[in-house]
């Protein structure tokens, strides 16, 4: 029931949520969120994302089907993108569409928990300076979030 | 088996993917990483702190005990970052 897309393109987020609730007259709450590259205080030029193509898809997959198992809900949309982000850019959105806000926001909220954590996505970071860039280090922080949700 | 890396693995490695052969005796994940850990001066770097290195078989999470007979695609990468 859930739409999973991986792409280099951008996302109309207004967009997808029409679609997940037109035409629907038992859907009373989408949640919907948009993650943005920011610029870490001035310091970020862009964000290279590189994924592993066909496991991210899989593994995002998986994830809408286990929010769709926990909480009755009338659609998923999720995007990821790749390549390069610049600040201010969108990289991910995530739609739920449910009867109820509470659903809507816990099982947006799982997706975007999973996201950080067990979905194949690497971020490495371009500084304005040029000279200093890395890849970004996984937060033991996002783990805890994740770790909320029990076994995935 | 085709082995695939990803970011800071697929830099110090200097590979996208290769096919490999390991002996019988590598059964699971982590007798996998400690194999491929051997094989240079590169890969010993991509795997110096192999217990922060994930794994996935054919597209799926695994763990350390995971048996490895029978995989056509096994990845290696850092921590996710995504989202």
């Amino acid at each position: 029931m859930g739409a999973v897309r991986v792409q280099a393109e951008d996302f109309d987020a207004a967009a997808e949520g029409r679609a997940l609730t037109a035409g629907r007259r038992e859907i009373g709450a989408l949640a919907s969120f948009v993650g943005l590259c920011r610029d870490e205080g001035g310091r970020l030029a862009a964000l290279e994302i590189e994924h592993y193509p066909g496991m991210a898809e899989a593994e995002i997959a998986r994830a809408v089907a286990e929010a769709e198992a926990r909480w009755l809900l009338y659609g998923i949309t999720v995007v990821h993108r790749f390549g390069t982000l610049r600040p201010g850019d969108q990289i991910v959105y995530v739609g739920v569409a449910a009867a109820h806000r509470g659903e809507a926001f816990a099982a947006a909220e799982m997706l975007m928990d999973f996201l950080k954590t067990r979905a194949p996505f690497w971020k490495r970071a371009t500084c304005i300076d040029g000279a200093v860039e890395g890849w970004v280090e996984a937060k033991a922080d996002d783990d805890a979030q994740a770790e909320r949700w029990g076994e995935l | 088996m085709k082995a695939v890396y990803f970011a800071w693995v697929r830099e110090r490695i200097g590979k996208n993917e290769e096919e490999i052969a390991p002996p019988a005796e590598v059964a699971t994940v982590g007798e996998l990483v400690a194999w491929l850990a051997g094989r240079g001066e590169n890969y010993a770097y991509a795997f110096d702190k192999p217990q922060v290195i994930r794994v996935a078989i054919d597209r799926a999470h695994a763990a350390r005990d995971a048996r490895i007979a029978g995989a056509k695609e096994i990845a290696f990468f850092p921590p996710m970052t995504g989202g």
